[in-house]
């Protein structure tokens, strides 16, 4: 029973957050429901647990603990790979930035050198 | 203007300050224009760059790689104009005088890309854990990714026409920029030509960890 409501606080908190994020236009629409989704579906199962057994035995998996371990590592793996990608992409965004800031510095500095080269 | 103006050596530099003056000072020997990409160094290297005054000095606020520094420098240079790039090394072990060699059937417009080989004519003294460990491997890693069979690979001494360095946008940050350029020469179909060099060693270079970090590049990072 404890354990029920422990994480019924502290799904409703994250929910509550999550609510007040879309408010502001903080999430896409496509995240905030997908997210919603899972959370509201973690709260049902915290509190009846039986119906991840039927769901599991109608897939043909043994135990409904078992069917929740390997959807949780299909979403780890997804959300690691988006990760990765984004990580890539900031990666290649940082050099584009330094590379910009370096042949700016160097243009200027060369051109103001030249311009007073002729007033003197 | 003479034609050496229309040549530019790029080379990326990082912590380099105890080589890069000499090899600064081997270069001023030669008309060519010099680029120097100092890519984050935290030691004196940008001050040593700085006694050169007609060295062009590009600074990487923070350390991007060699592959990242190459692409600013051949930026740098298509943007003034440049007619030919060289990428060229800032630890001394590559040699000045062969720089007209690598341009030259360039400039004759036989080709768009000259890459430096350590094989060719024997003219190096690379060490036999390299030539006989490490360069196998790299060489059939080499000639899958790319379907280049070359007598050397990844010594990053090349010379580019303009069309190449525009054509070969090097998105590789670490090293494996190396593989990456070979991979644009094949699928545009730019005219290559190996170069016998001399490359003297003053030191192990990446070691056989630094293989498998650019064969892990080459694989994840697209």
């Amino acid at each position: 029973m404890w354990i029920q409501i422990i994480a019924s606080i502290v799904i409703l908190t994250i929910l509550y957050n999550l609510i007040t994020k879309f408010r502001h236009n903080k999430l896409s629409r496509f995240t905030f429901v997908a997210w919603l989704l899972f959370w509201l579906i973690a709260l049902v199962i915290f509190w009846i647990p039986e119906i991840t057994s039927y769901l599991a035995a109608a897939l043909g998996i043994g135990r409904g603990v078992d069917l929740i371990i390997y959807i949780s590592i299909v979403v780890i793996f997804y959300l690691i790979f988006k990760i990765y990608l984004y990580l890539n992409k900031l990666d290649s965004q940082i050099t584009k930035v330094v590379r910009h800031f370096a042949i700016n510095e160097t243009k200027n500095n060369h051109e103001s050198s030249q311009s007073s080269d002729h007033h003197s | 203007m003479s034609v050496n103006s229309k040549i530019y050596i790029v080379i990326p530099a990082w912590n380099e300050a105890q080589n890069i003056a000499a090899v600064l000072a081997n270069l001023a020997q030669y008309d060519y224009q010099v680029v120097v990409v100092n890519d984050g160094s935290v030691d004196e290297t940008a001050q040593e760059v700085k006694k050169f005054a007609n060295v062009y000095l590009l600074s990487h606020l923070i350390n991007r790689g060699m592959g990242a520094a190459l692409q600013t420098g051949n930026e740098f240079a298509l943007q003034q104009g440049a007619e030919v790039i060289v990428h060229f090394d800032a630890d001394g072990q590559m040699q000045a005088k062969d720089i007209e060699s690598m341009i030259l059937p360039i400039f004759s417009g036989e080709v768009d890309i000259t890459m430096g080989s350590r094989h060719m004519g024997m003219k190096s003294n690379l060490p036999w854990l390299k030539r006989y460990i490490i360069q196998p491997p790299a060489k059939v890693i080499n000639f899958l990714f790319t379907g280049m069979n070359l007598t050397d690979v990844h010594n990053g001494f090349r010379a580019l026409n303009r069309k190449a360095a525009a054509t070969i946008e090097i998105k590789q940050d670490g090293m494996a920029h190396a593989t990456e350029i070979l991979q644009h020469v094949s699928k545009y179909d730019l005219r290559y030509q190996e170069i016998p060099v001399e490359i003297i060693y003053t030191d192990f270079g990446q070691g056989i960890m630094g293989g498998f970090k650019i064969l892990r590049d080459l694989i994840i990072k697209k």
